[in-house]
């Protein structure tokens, strides 16, 4: 756990873990964490949250099963995946080789009004990962950590993985994709060459 | 009718189910287990073909739900009355995107029940469900369940409609304590 600030930017994280990304799938979680995914460049390969907290993990988790083929990346915040911790159990017992999560952890609820998080108090999201049996869960806090975040991104991995990314708990500009879901969903499947429905 | 010459009998409707549901492409099954499901999740789980996975909650499967059909998947949720309650505001992503969910829900509190705690969230399963624009149909025979499952399946996959058969407990029978 950091007891000093954080020194990376949101914004330059989640850039650098999509700038390689290849055919990789992509969920977000709802606020900061799907305007940085966009801020990034719109991609049909992106489906982004407006609601639903605590789901992104498991709808990466769904996408992940009906695709095997397909390395799926679910961006969210802290604040997002505590909602959804009981998920991190379910995905550890599903044991899907092509899932990451990435936590883009501000230790807040940025979305709200800064509120400090569980994270901020001492809560280790990536030890409840470790001990929901992910083939790997890590902590970075430096670009060095983030690095070898992106680095193993692009290998395969024998299980789920789980990287928080401790950020700086300053919200940029927003970058807002569209809001609606049935646009995003019917694109998303087109990109993987289905009907919409 | 001789019970050689029946076509089935009622307490095969696990056996049904899972046929039914096969046969509307179903290939992923989440689960909360509840002693009415059991046969079904057994099956469900011991097919090649299908991809299980055991929730911590129940609203966890309309999420999973709603990724398999973004990679192009049809699954199936399954879950007693008591976790519809834990489900409402995950039914925002189904009603907002407009993705198909297919849920079977076994009612408790209802018929002969012994467990006064099952009683509240029962009342108040299909206005739930009803709220957050969720179709619902009930079964309370066999032959009804199979026959409604079937349709509900096409209902949600080819129309893209939320659908939740709910399975009476008079069907299910009297649980012993």
């Amino acid at each position: 756990m950091t007891t000093t600030e954080p020194q990376l930017a949101r914004r330059d994280v989640v850039a650098a873990l999509l700038r390689d990304r290849g055919d990789m799938l992509v969920v977000t979680g709802l606020g900061s964490p799907a305007y940085d995914v966009h801020a990034a460049g719109d991609h049909d390969g992106n489906f982004y949250l407006w609601g639903a907290m605590g789901g992104a993990a498991l709808m990466g988790l769904g996408l992940a099963q009906a695709r095997p083929d397909r390395r799926v990346l679910v961006v969210t915040g802290d604040g997002e995946q505590l909602m959804g911790m009981g998920g991190l159990a379910t995905i550890g017992a599903g044991g899907p080789r092509n899932l990451a999560i990435a936590v883009i952890d501000n230790q807040h609820f940025g979305e709200t009004g800064m509120q400090a998080s569980h994270t901020g108090r001492g809560v280790d999201l990536a030890g409840v990962a470790t001990a929901c049996g992910f083939a790997s869960a890590v902590t970075v806090s430096d670009a060095a950590g983030l690095a070898q975040v992106c680095e193993a991104l692009a290998r395969p991995a024998d299980g789920p993985r789980l990287a928080v990314i401790k950020v700086r708990s300053v919200n940029p500009p927003r970058s807002l994709p569209i809001r609606d879901a049935v646009a995003l969903k019917t694109r998303f499947r087109a990109a993987l060459g289905l009907a919409p429905n | 009718m001789t019970a050689q010459t029946a076509e089935r009998r009622d307490e095969d409707w696990p056996e049904e189910l899972h046929r039914v549901l096969k046969a509307a492409g179903v290939r992923h099954m989440s689960y909360v287990p509840d002693a009415g499901h059991a046969a079904l999740i057994r099956l469900l789980s011991a097919d090649p073909e299908v991809t299980a996975t055991v929730l911590t909650t129940e609203e966890e499967g309309i999420a999973v739900a709603a990724g398999a059909w973004l990679g192009g998947g049809r699954s199936v949720v399954l879950m007693q009355s008591s976790g519809v309650g834990n489900c409402i505001n995950m039914l925002s992503l189904p009603a907002m995107g407009r993705f198909p969910l297919l849920m079977l829900v076994t009612m408790r509190g209802e018929w002969a029940e012994f467990n006064p705690w099952q009683v509240p969230m029962s009342r108040a399963t299909q206005p739930t469900l009803e709220a957050m624009g969720v179709t619902v149909m009930r079964a309370e025979t066999a032959r009804d369940l199979v026959e409604s499952v079937e349709s509900a399946a096409a209902l949600a996959f080819t129309a893209d409609q939320q659908v939740a058969v709910l399975i009476g407990q008079r069907l299910l029978g009297r649980k012993v304590w």
